[in-house]
């Protein structure tokens, strides 16, 4: 069987993205289930320390395409590379981040190989099918799992005949996870000029403004999150006002950020971001599947619904069974007079 | 030569009021048992397609939509805010398309409208989320793609400057004819039917819908040819069978799952005060605040 590939982001900084390096540790694991290599692509120019920062991870080999024109990331150049080496290599499984970058890239690599892929992938596992017309056994497929399109739904996708098994996961999602300081592996130069053509410089790059992230739940420790139970943008700002008094981030819920209550960027879930904090109170949130597998490790969750069998409460440590606008301000209140 | 805008847009079902039937047990959805929508990205990038239309002499826009006949909705909702004409791909042979057979199916309808300058459709569709196809279809058409497109900078016959909205900021980019543009929805939202068009296109129909209606529209369409709005089967279209619908899709559902929840410990409580107070006391003395 061929090894497992990741392909690795690389961000302003010149360093290795977290999502990839949450996709490499993955990825270390699916390696040795399968008896495997794990290896790792990137393109760019002036990584910093990019053996130090991946081989712990359990990077087996790193292809390196070294070129000042690889970044920033450009789909055409990077898609030729990527292509060209799954082409040579052939891999069992190939992951990205679902990025802007890897929702860019990936989709056209795996239309060039006529090859499946799996979107927002929210847990990856390596199983057997049996193909119920045929009776034909499938050893070792990847499951690409995701919640699918409705309700309380979650699909085991496969892709039983088509190699590589490509799969994009969010950031967050997968845990970055070092194996041994004093793993080692091999870094492996990619000519560019024998991997590329020049049409695929086509594109210019006019301008970019790449700011820090500005909002960051991610790491946070207590989010209060909003959901559609708010009601409008106005009440949302309790959300805030809670989380500011007891140092929290917010978060929102899609159908909070669809409706304009709250930023896209503050979206929990599984197209928004997966937080894993010691607080989580869920203000206004019914929780349909999609929303909880972004939150649903979190330490501690209190939920405040009016609805008693929102399928939030089912996750909840705390239930209360009311009006947020009545809540939240007494929340409010009593931190402000119970802390200095 | 006029300058060509194909614009890629799907009736989706309204993700928003799901019921219980809406999946088959092959794990496809059941598209009978929603409300169908025009994609609400894709008409973000309608959006687009009609300001660069406003904007460049003799351009023309042109909308393909695959799906059940009844898509042609889609068409004539395009065509009340500006589009010239559309097409319907329509055969039950791409009935349970995964995102490469769907972009092959719509590179293959692209590639039958013949020379084109830009193919416009929205980043994802609200069904999957997954935001392949456009992508997927440029590299069907061999052309660039420029994906999450926020707004058109600088836009005229030779090159066009796309603002496109990433996680942390913005990039403006510039290609040149041909090229894909997937539009992201904090684009500029669609503009309004316009009464003219409104006027104009209030009749047109494909021929599934006049069957339906038990009407020949022949002469009407002799006379006025923009009221035709045409469907492709998957022949017309010269699509290869074994890269359409579940046969040309890799990915295959193996099982899905309803999710039962365990009920947690969970504590109930009231909103009174004693309980909020006790609540946030016990949450302070543990650490887990302050």
């Amino acid at each position: 069987m061929n090894n497992v590939f990741v392909y690795c982001e690389v961000t302003e900084e010149r360093l290795i993205a977290d999502v990839s390096l949450e996709l490499v540790s993955k990825g270390r694991k699916l390696a040795d289930e399968l008896g495997v290599k794990l290896e790792a692509i990137v393109c760019g120019d002036g990584i910093k320390d990019i053996e130090a920062i991946l081989y712990p991870y359990g990077v087996d080999i790193i292809n390196y395409a070294k070129d000042s024109r690889l970044f920033p990331y450009q789909t055409l150049p990077h898609f030729s590379i990527v292509t060209k080496l799954f082409q040579e290599k052939k891999p069992e499984i190939a992951l990205f981040g679902a990025t802007s970058v890897g929702r860019d890239l990936a989709p056209r690599i795996a239309s060039y190989l006529r090859t499946g892929l799996t979107a927002d992938c929210t847990t990856l596992e390596i199983g057997n099918h049996t193909e119920n017309k045929t009776g034909k056994e499938y050893k070792n497929l990847l499951y690409q799992i995701r919640p699918a399109f409705g309700g309380n739904i979650i699909a085991t996708i496969i892709n039983p005949d088509c190699r590589p098994q490509m799969a994009t996961v969010r950031e967050g999602v997968m845990k970055k996870e070092i194996l041994s300081g004093n793993h080692k592996g091999i870094l492996n130069f990619l000519k560019v000029e024998d991997y590329t053509k020049n049409d695929d410089f086509c594109l210019k790059i006019i301008e970019r403004h790449i700011e820090e992230q500005k909002i960051n739940i991610k790491g946070a420790q207590i989010i209060v999150c909003g959901g559609y139970g708010m009601g409008s943008k106005e009440n949302f700002k309790l959300v805030h006002e809670l989380a500011d008094v007891i140092q929290g981030e917010v978060g929102g819920t899609r159908a909070a950020s669809d409706a304009g209550m709250t930023e896209h960027e503050r979206q929990i879930g599984q197209t928004g971001v997966t937080v894993r904090p010691k607080l989580y109170i869920a203000c206004g949130v019914s929780g349909a599947v999609q929303h909880r597998v972004g939150m649903q490790d979190s330490s501690k969750i209190i939920s405040i619904n009016t609805d008693p069998n929102a399928p939030i409460n089912k996750i909840a440590d705390y239930t209360i069974i009311g009006d947020v606008l009545e809540v939240l301000p007494k929340m409010i209140k009593y931190y402000k007079s119970n802390t200095k | 030569m006029s300058f060509k805008i194909i614009v890629l847009a799907k009736q989706v079902p309204d993700t928003r009021n799901i019921g219980k039937d809406a999946m088959k047990e092959d794990g496809t959805v059941n598209r009978a048992a929603l409300p169908a929508i025009f994609n609400p990205e894709d008409l973000n990038a309608l959006e687009m397609a009609l300001h660069i239309k406003d904007n460049i002499k003799d351009a023309t826009i042109t909308i393909i939509t695959m799906g059940p006949s009844r898509a042609a909705e889609i068409v004539r909702e395009s065509m009340y805010r500006g589009a010239d004409n559309g097409v319907v791909v329509s055969d039950r042979k791409v009935a349970g398309s995964d995102t490469l057979a769907t972009s092959y199916t719509i590179a293959q309808a692209v590639k039958k409208l013949g020379k084109f300058d830009l193919v416009i459709a929205g980043r994802q569709a609200i069904d999957g989320d997954t935001a392949q196809v456009g992508p997927q279809t440029a590299e069907k058409l061999e052309c660039p793609q420029i994906t999450y497109a926020e707004e058109v900078v600088m836009v005229n016959e030779n090159k066009i400057q796309i603002k496109r909205r990433l996680e942390n900021g913005v990039e403006v980019v510039e290609s040149k004819y041909p090229c894909l543009i997937t539009v992201h929805g904090s684009a500029k939202e669609c503009r309004s039917r316009n009464a003219k068009f409104l006027m104009k296109f209030k009749k047109a129909k494909s021929n599934s819908e006049l069957q339906e209606l038990g009407q020949d529209y022949s002469a009407l369409w002799n006379e006025k040819p923009y009221l035709k709005i045409d469907e492709w089967s998957a022949a017309d279209i010269m699509a290869e069978d074994s890269r359409l619908g579940l046969t040309g899709s890799p990915t295959k559902v193996k099982k899905i799952e309803n999710v039962v929840l365990t009920q947690k410990e969970s504590k109930v409580l009231t909103p009174k005060d004693e309980d909020i107070n006790d609540l946030m006391k016990e949450l302070i003395s543990s650490h887990i605040l302050g």
